[in-house]
């Protein structure tokens, strides 16, 4: 019956509203990584002498090369990479861990219950609330007593505690919605706290550990503050360096230099969420569903 | 194969008082059935001999062994549970073989223990899929087939049947009765369901706001109800409860129903009055189950005991082999059956046999038996 499939006119309308709300938004989000790409492969010549969206007339991956290999930050000339990787030394073993304790303490807050266990889990909600620039004083001090000042494991140390609130609330959230039942079948078939962790809890929880690890990936890869705060020179992350890249004075600004480190020390957090985008956004809503 | 005592048992959460003295003992591979509405405590219970609680007070026995703070890996109990609770990351065989697994049980035992528990229960097929791709009644085989492999001591069932339709649920019914009597082991059984546990138990528990109303056989608990929740709970169409009054009658007691169909009636009550002589004039409740108030056909008994009285019916509902008709007595429904050819419609009066040999009276205030 093609009839009762046809749309009225004013539902036509609204798909249309609909769908430029959408295109322009898109466009809204999309023009600036656009202006960012085709300044990054342009000449310092043509970016003076063209316009801010002209395409490139003659590309070039110079201004790549150089942010990479050979652009001057602070009082070194290699470029972007050496933080680069800092930043992934960084990322991995804090996402990991932050990640792993964050599950022990939801699979504990939600099967193992303890006296006061509710309190807990409220105190260390707040964590998600506390604003970083309170911390950083007797984080420093801290850091300093542990003789982790200045060094990559300390920014490590740092952001596993601070993802923790996070990473608990994701995990405690997510096994809630699992019945108990299936923690008591395995008490009664002989298993331990362990066990059952390993053996029934981790195998169902991958949808959360995506989450956790995209959500912990970008917050820790694009954190500027802790890095600033914490490490000097050859430990910095990435952040710290594209801000110094930026500002280090010399004779020109090289904006296609200062894009292409921008877009290179994006590019991990797009990569994490384009391979795992589809789990997050069914992680997030996973446990809403179905209460 | 252990027998399982209950003393004294209390459990409280907090302030709420879930268990309140619960006795219970049953032998070596008998079937226990606690039964009870939702709330009375009997999944509490089951929790407490599993080992899944602790108790508040009292003692859990398994064997001769108290077991209070025993943990439930070591109580040598397996259970099945309402939702199944299959690992769902594993396939049938891996969830047969968890627990003795765990339990360092060595490969080819479990290979053969698996091999027997998945032909006794029809599973073979089954092995290698996981339980996401199985229907409700093989999940639950699976589940009896994981407490199976374990061989323990006693068998715990919480609620199994709940979630399955009706028609697998009389057909798993009667397999878990043919396990049992295959294998005699010990199992305690809960459900809210009166008809599974009288097909099932041969004893029955029969639990309300955390105490234990009445503990007995299938049998007694049917025809010899402790009091007015029991006798409501038991049997369906539940047991009539009629507000009635004991008077004098030709030297002995009778009772008065008004049927509204003419003279109100007096019954006759022929056993033993001397309990019922104190309630002389007085109201008491009436209890008397559905078969007992029948056709004159279908009436059956010693005939000095059966009496008739004539009703006019109000409503009929036909189940195939009896047909039950709703009257009114001394102004409450009542509910008879009857041979589905003697069954009058509504609006017509009927001549009703009543057995009054198996009337059971109770104290209307407390609801305790009398008689």
């Amino acid at each position: 019956m093609p009839e009762a499939i046809r749309q009225s006119p004013s539902e036509v309308a609204h798909r249309i509203f609909i769908y430029g709300v959408l295109l322009l938004f898109a466009v809204y989000f999309l023009v600036p990584f656009f202006v960012m790409f085709i300044t990054s492969i342009k000449t310092m010549d043509e970016i003076r002498t063209g316009t801010l969206i002209a395409l490139p007339r003659q590309p070039t991956l110079e201004p790549w090369l150089k942010a990479w290999g050979y652009a001057t930050i602070g009082v070194t000339n290699e470029g972007i990479q050496g933080f680069f990787w800092n930043s992934i030394r960084m990322v991995i073993p804090a996402v990991l861990i932050s990640t792993f304790i964050g599950a022990l303490n939801g699979y504990v807050l939600s099967k193992w219950r303890f006296k006061g266990s509710d309190t807990f889990f409220a105190m260390l909600l707040l964590g998600c609330f506390i604003p970083f620039q309170v911390i950083l004083l007797p984080m420093a001090r801290t850091l300093g007593f542990l003789g982790l000042s200045e060094s990559m494991w300390g920014l490590v140390l740092v952001h596993t505690v601070y993802g923790l609130a996070f990473t608990t609330l994701f995990f405690r959230n997510y096994y809630v919605a699992v019945p108990s039942e299936l923690v008591n079948a395995a008490r009664i078939d002989g298993a331990g706290f362990f066990r059952i962790f390993w053996r029934i809890m981790l195998p169902i929880s991958i949808p959360i550990f995506m989450v956790t690890i995209i959500w912990q990936t970008t917050q820790i890869w694009n954190d500027f503050l802790f890095g600033v705060c914490f490490s000097t020179g050859e430990t910095q992350p990435i952040t710290v360096a594209l801000n110094n890249l930026v500002n280090t004075s010399s004779a020109v600004k090289e904006y296609n230099v200062d894009m292409a480190a921008a877009i290179i020390a994006a590019l991990p957090t797009l990569f994490v969420y384009f391979v795992a985008g589809k789990y997050f956004v069914r992680g997030l809503t996973a446990g809403a569903v179905k209460g | 194969m252990a027998s399982l005592k209950i003393k004294n048992v209390c459990k409280s959460f907090g302030a709420v008082d879930v268990l309140k003295g619960i006795d219970l003992e049953i032998e070596s591979g008998e079937f226990l059935v606690l039964v009870g509405p939702s709330g009375c405590g009997k999944s509490t219970l089951l929790n407490l001999i599993a080992g899944l609680e602790t108790v508040t007070s009292g003692d859990v026995m398994i064997g001769d062994r108290v077991v209070n703070a025993v943990s439930p890996k070591d109580r040598d109990i397996a259970m099945v549970f309402q939702s199944y609770a299959l690992y769902p990351n594993m396939n049938v065989r891996k969830n047969l073989s968890f627990g003795l697994e765990t339990r360092k049980v060595a490969q080819p035992e479990i290979d053969t223990t698996i091999e027997r528990v998945a032909q006794m229960l029809q599973i073979t097929d089954l092995l290698d899929r996981k339980p996401a791709q199985l229907s409700g009644g093989q999940r639950q085989r699976v589940a009896m087939g994981r407490a199976l492999a374990r061989n323990p001591k006693i068998f715990l069932f919480d609620e199994p049947l709940s979630n399955l339709d009706a028609k697998l649920r009389v057909e798993m019914r009667t397999e878990i009765k043919r396990l049992h009597q295959r294998i005699h082991t010990t199992i305690v059984y809960v459900t809210h369901d009166q008809i599974e546990a009288m097909t099932l138990a041969d004893r029955i528990a029969i639990m309300k706001d955390g105490i234990l109303q009445q503990f007995d056989t299938p049998d007694q608990v049917y025809q010899n109800p402790a009091n007015l929740f029991v006798a409501g709970f038991i049997g369906s169409p539940s047991m009539n409860f009629i507000p009635a009054r004991i008077v004098r009658r030709n030297g002995g007691l009778g009772v008065t129903l008004d049927t509204g169909a003419g003279q109100a009636s007096i019954l006759d009550i022929h056993t033993a009055a001397d309990a019922l002589a104190s309630w002389r004039d007085k109201d008491v409740i009436l209890g008397i189950r559905p078969e007992q108030i029948t056709d004159g056909a279908g009436a059956q008994g010693n005939h000095g005991s059966i009496q008739t009285l004539p009703c006019e019916v109000q409503v009929i509902e036909p189940t195939g082999p009896d047909t039950l008709v709703f009257v009114r007595i001394n102004e409450k429904a009542v509910t008879c059956r009857v041979h589905p050819d003697a069954a009058r419609r509504p609006g017509e009066t009927m001549e009703l046999s009543v057995d009054m040999s198996k009337a059971l009276f109770f104290n209307p205030t407390d609801g305790e038996r009398i008689l």
